[in-house]
């Protein structure tokens, strides 16, 4: 059977990429997908406790965790349209009207 | 039965017809306006009257009659209901309230007719007839404490009726200010009251008041503090010494205004009062003292300042001053019940005296300085024949209500004080020089104007009509107190002896009349030769050799310029107390308290906030990124401290 820690390990190099990619990238949809593999690092994580400990509530979690990223999918897909076609744009630095 | 369990419509109907004319009035016609006023008085008085007539029938062991209808403020221990109550005290209150405020509400509709705020002065007299009723109605201190506040807040209305005249509002506002301080006592007392006895209502206080020690002279207690606030309070409201400098001011409001709110109702509420609180007050004695001579002096010092005012409303209100004073002084030495009869006959006299000045005034044209009119007997017959009733009334003329009333205060003060007594005799004799002097400098000698500019004229039926029956009232309402000249007790003093004996055995008034007639017509010898005495002087003074007055001015120079200033109390008050008071209030609460500490605080606290956003603000760069690193800076953080803390 693989580790425990081996998983762990992996969820944080996932969640590592995920957080580098969210601060360095300008495009909104990759910010947007960083987000999403963040969220599916920490369920990998929940997944592999839960299996350790041999307890249920993990999983739970991860639904959860499925079902807050879907709505957040949705919504967020949807500002994101109307980003571009307001502005004709998807880079955040130009996003900045609150500013002025 | 009907009026006695539901004692609260009797003032419903004043306050219901303050609202429709206050609220709905505005468009209509002054006969409507009137119409609603005066039916609702009307009605009051009907309903009082029926209510007299209900409580006749009570059985005795049902006086007081009290009724509860809402529970009005319960908290902790402490409960205040909406509670009325009747005994025979109320009564007499209610049928000279109702009464008096009928007839007044008529010649209102005359004297008030042309002026533009016809509705807003019924609305104002209205609610005035509401509040006095609950004062005297109330059946606890706190429902009779804001009677006693709607009546000043309606005097203040009234008082600065006509409000665009400056020394108006400004007696008003004098009225309000100086009301306040005495409202301060009364409130203190009656919360000294609730803290002493744990309840308000005069069926709980006064019997346990009356069941403490007497606290003799120099042993003052707690029953002495709260008699001593009370009556601050009372003489606040009642214009005594010295509170009474607003009284005199606010004659600048409407003359029927000055008749029953500051003559016949309002101000003898303190009387009325420390009527009702006679439990607390007989125990004790140095309280008792204080309103006697404080009473006393009052009275010959407003009579003082009487002699010498010229203008007629003011001998009037000095009069009225001087009149409390004794009511005061026969409280003070334990003749609660003369002290009210005395306040029944005085609404009836100096009602009737103020309502013939006004309809003096409405003859001339507004005029109201006495050395300008002269010679008005014949060219207003019935205004001259009431006031001489009122005057004789007033003056304890034999036969008269203010003999009966004022002497038996006279011969209680003689049984009690004699220094007293002396001064009061005294006042009964000034009493009697300055009310002729207002008759004969009226309606006696020489015309002072010109008849081409004024048109003298006698008042209107609605006018007349009132003086009427004031005069009669002015005249037999003494003669319930007639068997104290055979040596009996008066009716009137028997009529109120259950109110006063209810709770302590039998005191002074009420069992000590019977007395030998002999001695009684000793003792009521002197008030009489004093009133004589100063009729005779006003006679010759303005009759018979008018350059009298003149002569005694110049050869008491001094003393007359002092009775002119009237003692220049109002210049002492503004000297000792309002300049610094304005003084401080401008250069310590103003500038230093109200710019630097209050303006300084929130001015700092709005620039602290401003300056730090000021340097916070480069933190916001509006950049996704830069806050997704701050938060990820933070995560950091707080991980390892939280790892820091568990390791």
């Amino acid at each position: 059977m693989v580790p425990t820690s081996y998983y762990l390990l992996l969820s944080a190099v996932l969640f590592g990429l995920g957080v580098v990619a969210f601060v360095f990238k300008r495009n909104i949809i990759t910010i947007f997908m960083s987000i999403e593999l963040m969220l599916n690092a920490v369920n990998l994580a929940f997944v592999a406790f839960s299996r350790a400990l041999g307890q249920l509530q993990g999983q739970v979690f991860v639904f959860f965790v499925i079902v807050v990223a879907a709505a957040e999918a949705a919504v967020g897909l949807a500002i994101i349209i109307v980003i571009a076609r307001n502005r004709g744009t998807l880079d955040v630095e130009r996003v900045d009207s609150l500013k002025h | 039965m009907l009026l006695l369990t539901y004692l609260w419509i009797i003032p419903l109907l004043p306050l219901l017809g303050a609202a429709i004319n206050g609220i709905l009035g505005r468009r209509w016609k002054k006969s409507v306006v009137s119409t609603v006023a005066l039916s609702s008085t009307t009605l009051a008085f009907l309903a009082a009257v029926e209510l007299v007539r209900e409580f006749m029938a009570l059985p005795a062991d049902e006086i007081p009659w009290t009724r509860s209808y809402f529970p009005w403020i319960s908290a902790g221990g402490f409960h205040a209901d909406f509670a009325l109550q009747v005994d025979q005290l109320t009564v007499i209150m209610l049928l000279v309230v109702t009464g008096v405020g009928w007839l007044i509400h008529i010649y209102s509709t005359g004297y008030m007719h042309d002026d533009p705020g016809y509705r807003r002065f019924f609305s104002y007299l209205n609610l005035f007839m509401f509040f006095m009723l609950l004062l005297v109605l109330a059946a606890n201190y706190l429902l009779m404490f804001v009677g006693w506040e709607g009546v000043g807040l309606c005097s203040y209305l009234l008082i600065g009726f006509f409000y665009l005249k400056q020394s108006a509002t400004n007696a008003g506002n004098k009225a309000f200010w100086v009301n306040r301080i005495g409202d301060f006592g009364f409130i203190l007392g009656v919360l000294l009251i609730l803290r002493t006895f744990g309840a308000l209502d005069f069926a709980t206080v006064l019997p346990r008041a009356a069941a403490m020690p007497a606290e003799p002279v120099g042993q003052s207690g707690v029953l002495t503090t709260i008699a001593v606030l009370l009556f601050v309070g009372a003489a606040g409201k009642s214009a005594q010494l010295p509170l009474y400098v607003w009284l005199p001011d606010a004659m600048e409001g409407p003359t029927p205004v000055s008749a029953l709110i500051h003559a016949a109702t309002m101000v003898t509420a303190g009387v009325y009062m420390v009527a009702r609180s006679h439990a607390i007050f007989l125990n004790a004695p140095f309280a008792m003292q204080i309103v006697a001579y404080v009473g006393c002096i009052t009275a010959l010092f407003a009579a003082t300042i009487g002699l010498v005012q010229t203008d007629i409303k003011k001998v009037l209100a000095y009069s009225t001053v001087s009149q409390l004073g004794y009511m005061f002084l026969a409280c003070g030495v334990g003749a609660f019940s003369a002290g009210v009869f005395h306040l029944m006959t005085h609404a009836f006299f100096k009602g009737l005296l103020f309502l013939a000045a006004g309809s003096v005034i409405h003859a001339m044209g507004g005029e109201q300085d006495m050395r300008k009119m002269g010679g008005l007997r014949k060219k207003i017959p019935w205004t001259f024949w009431t006031m001489l009733m009122a005057t004789l009334a007033i003056a304890g003329t034999p036969g008269f209500s203010g003999f009966f009333s004022k002497d038996e205060i006279l011969l209680a003060t003689q049984r009690a004080n004699t220094p007293l007594w002396i001064l009061g005799v005294l006042t009964a004799g000034l009493t009697s020089f300055y009310m002729f002097r207002l008759l004969f400098l009226t309606f006696f000698g020489p015309q002072q104007f010109d008849e081409h500019y004024v048109h003298v004229h006698e008042s209107p039926r609605s006018m007349v009509i009132p003086l009427v029956v004031l005069a009669i009232l002015a005249v037999g309402g003494g003669w319930m107190a007639a068997p104290l000249l055979w040596g009996k007790a008066n009716y009137f003093a028997e009529y109120l002896s259950p109110v006063f004996t209810a709770t302590q055995e039998a005191p002074a008034a009420a069992a000590e009349s019977s007395g030998g007639s002999a001695l009684l017509e000793a003792l009521l010898g002197a008030p009489v030769i004093a009133g004589l005495a100063g009729f005779f002087l006003a006679w010759w003074c303005y009759i018979r050799s008018p350059q009298t007055p003149k002569k005694i001015a110049a050869s008491f120079g001094a003393f007359y310029r002092l009775l002119v200033g009237k003692y220049f109390i109002d210049e002492l008050y503004a000297a000792a107390i309002v300049r610094p008071l304005v003084w401080i209030s401008d250069h310590v609460l103003w500038h230093v308290v109200d710019e630097r500490v209050i303006d300084g605080t929130v001015n700092g606290v709005a620039r602290v906030s401003r300056e730090t956003g000021d340097r916070l603000r480069y933190a916001s760069t509006g950049n996704i990124r830069t806050y997704a690193a701050w938060i990820l800076i933070g995560v950091v953080a707080f991980t390892s401290l939280l790892l820091w803390m568990v390791g």
